[in-house]
């Protein structure tokens, strides 16, 4: 706005809007916990961080992903879909052996971001469309393979990766810190963080530049894929049953939201993968206060939906236009 | 404009550059892609006619067109928010709460209240919209996504968290409104006429054309850009309320779960209808075609693919939605190359 106009007290008031563009996530996240622990001293015992870190990281693992395809000014609206190819997929070859059931989860994240990522980088679909198509088809597929019943998983392996803890930590929340530092790694100190950037910023610049565009992007929705599968074989294993039908619905939503809440920007070009991890962990603990307190669920819903719109508010672009 | 000073300004041909007049194959390729959802259309209409000898009778095409009716006219205020560049998510929400809406005014208040309620209140989730779209600058991915969680949360809280389901008393004039098969096609019909003509004929089409075509220029040209936006919005809203306002007539009661994955389907539409998702770009012919075509697709899954479960039946919708899609980038393609 105008920093003219306002004189001294306007670079007060850019800069403050600057910060709370960068840091506002944090900021509301200090602030709900200590809304949380005052209206409940119980919110920060370990019990409770326990239950918020299980249902936290499926949303995490599928949002990391989800951050880097928005960096390159896409969106993946199958990851939940996929998901549920994951969970299919457990019960069929959970008879050979725990690992090789989670190989071939991975697998078929891989293959499902391929077929993305290869029509959006090769066909040039917009991605919202060719993302859709998955969504809907995937799902019809995985059902299809488990039938419509849910399937217990009772398999020590796969249970104990969802349950058990290493040194207090959560199995579940170790893979989700390892899988943070890997993207955080990647976006960072690699050239293909940057590559995956300069794509998202200008695609016909980056063609122009040589970058490989249709590789980046292929392997965006691919990496995007696997991180989904990862969460529904974490799912899988948390909840000891494989339910194709219904794990992992609306969690693009979520995803997304978490993604635009940690101040990555819906237009490309920039990726905040702290950010989207504050994104997450905000989303969760907003919800899971409002349910704490029994504010109906219908309330707690629009309360997300004003948040949500605060929070892009705050974070929204204010340079140039 | 640009392409002929470029050509012209090439210092190594002084001879004047061939005019390439398009060939035919070009302009039938121009052609296809301008209209390829009709094309395909005509093509799945024709094999089914002849494959599947109930297709074409009276009953079953009157049955497609009613019971995709009012879901369509989400994909009518889709194709306006489209072209200007934005997206709307909420939509099947809003459509929802209109129906909720409507069967609690007529319950409460009358005809009167059961025809204003829901579309005063869906009007002004998308002025809402609008203001935060064109005004505070926010992304429509992300405003509309907000918008469909209030939407159904507010639903949910009329509703008793969505246990109750308000009848439309049998004595209400209410009831009478979208009955019948042919009222709601007629109906739908005429939204249609009129949106075409408003899109294609009206000075705030024009305008639409501009801002999604490129903002900055729309700016510049002096066409009032945000004020624009803001009515895409509450226009889309306001059809989704209607929408669901005429359905809830329809069946009579304001059914709370409905609505869920409607603003996919119709995204999915207007993109098959030729409308590009980039804004600038679209018709109401083409959505239509987009909506005859996928109720098509649906007629004819259901009528051989739906004895094999729902999930065979969201495969093939899947892979059917990819292969036109695929079809359609392919045909645009071709001709902007050549």
């Amino acid at each position: 706005m105008s920093d003219v106009a306002l004189a001294r007290g306007g670079v007060d008031r850019a800069r403050l809007l600057a910060w709370l563009r960068d840091y506002g996530v944090y900021a509301a996240i200090v602030l709900l916990v200590a809304i949380a622990t005052i209206l409940n001293p119980g919110f920060l015992s370990g019990s409770n961080l326990r239950v918020q870190a299980f249902q936290l990281v499926p949303t995490l693992l599928v949002s990391l992903g989800m951050a880097m395809v928005i960096a390159t000014e896409g969106v993946d609206l199958s990851v939940g879909a996929v998901i549920a190819l994951a969970a299919s997929l457990v019960p069929l070859y959970l008879g050979y052996n725990a690992y090789i059931a989670i190989a071939v989860c991975l697998v078929g994240g891989v293959v499902a971001g391929a077929i993305s990522g290869l029509m959006v980088a090769v066909a040039k679909v917009q991605p919202i469309v060719a993302t859709l198509a998955l969504m809907i088809g995937l799902r019809g597929v995985a059902v299809i393979f488990n039938g419509n019943q849910a399937k217990p998983v009772a398999d020590p392996t796969f249970n104990a990766i969802g349950i058990d803890s290493v040194g207090g930590i959560p199995i579940m929340l170790i893979v989700a810190i390892v899988a943070v530092l890997i993207v955080l790694f990647v976006m960072r100190r690699s050239t293909f963080g940057r590559q995956l950037v300069a794509v998202g910023d200008n695609r016909a610049a980056s063609t122009l530049a040589g970058l490989p565009v249709r590789r980046v992007l292929l392997t965006v929705y691919i990496v995007s894929g696997v991180l989904a599968a990862l969460a529904g074989v974490l799912l899988v294993g948390h909840g000891a049953e494989a339910d194709p039908a219904n794990q992992g619905l609306n969690i693009e939503l979520s995803a997304i939201t978490a993604v635009v809440v940690g101040g990555t920007p819906l237009t490309g070009g920039r990726i905040r993968v702290l950010g989207t991890v504050a994104g997450a962990v905000f989303m969760q603990l907003l919800s899971a206060t409002l349910i704490q307190h029994n504010v109906r669920n219908s309330f707690a819903q629009m309360a997300e939906a004003v948040i949500i719109c605060l929070a892009v508010y705050a974070a929204r672009d204010r340079s140039g236009r | 404009m640009s392409t002929t000073s470029l050509t012209t300004a090439n210092p190594e041909s002084p001879s004047p550059p061939p005019v390439f007049l398009p060939s035919r194959r070009d302009r039938i390729l121009g052609r296809v892609q301008n209209q390829g959802a009709i094309a395909v259309l005509v093509l799945v209409v024709v094999i089914a006619s002849i494959v599947s000898p109930g297709f074409a009778s009276g009953a079953n095409v009157l049955s497609i067109l009613v019971g995709n009716a009012y879901p369509a006219l989400l994909a009518l205020g889709m194709t306006f928010v489209i072209i200007s560049g934005g997206i709307d998510l909420s939509v099947g929400s809003v459509f929802a709460l209109g129906g909720v809406l409507a069967s609690y005014g007529s319950l409460h208040g009358g005809f009167i209240v059961a025809l204003l309620l829901p579309i005063a209140v869906c009007g002004l989730i998308g002025l809402a919209q609008g203001l935060m779209v064109a005004r505070a600058g926010m992304a429509p991915f992300i405003v509309t996504l907000a918008g469909m969680l209030f939407a159904r949360g507010l639903l949910q809280a009329i509703s008793n968290e969505g246990q109750n389901t308000y009848q439309v008393p049998d004595s209400s004039i209410f009831n009478k409104l979208g009955q019948g098969s042919w009222p709601p096609i007629i109906t739908v019909a005429v939204f249609f006429v009129l949106g075409g003509i408003l899109l294609a004929r009206s000075r705030f089409g024009h305008n639409l054309f501009a801002v999604g075509g490129n903002e900055n220029a729309a700016t510049l040209m002096g066409v009032a850009v945000a004020r624009t936006k803001i009515w895409v919005y509450v226009l889309s809203a306001t059809l989704a309320g209607l929408a669901g306002l005429l359905n809830a007539s329809r069946l009579g009661s304001g059914v709370t779960a409905i609505g869920v994955g409607y603003e996919l389907t119709a995204i999915a539409v207007t993109v098959i209808g030729g409308t590009l998702l980039s804004g600038g770009a679209g018709s109401v012919i083409g959505t239509t075609a987009g909506v005859l075509l996928l109720a098509v697709i649906q007629n004819l899954i259901g009528q051989y693919i739906s004895q094999y479960g729902s999930s065979a039946s969201m495969a093939v919708n899947g892979a059917f939605l990819a292969v036109v899609v695929l079809l359609q980038t392919y045909l645009s393609r071709a001709r902007r190359i050549t």
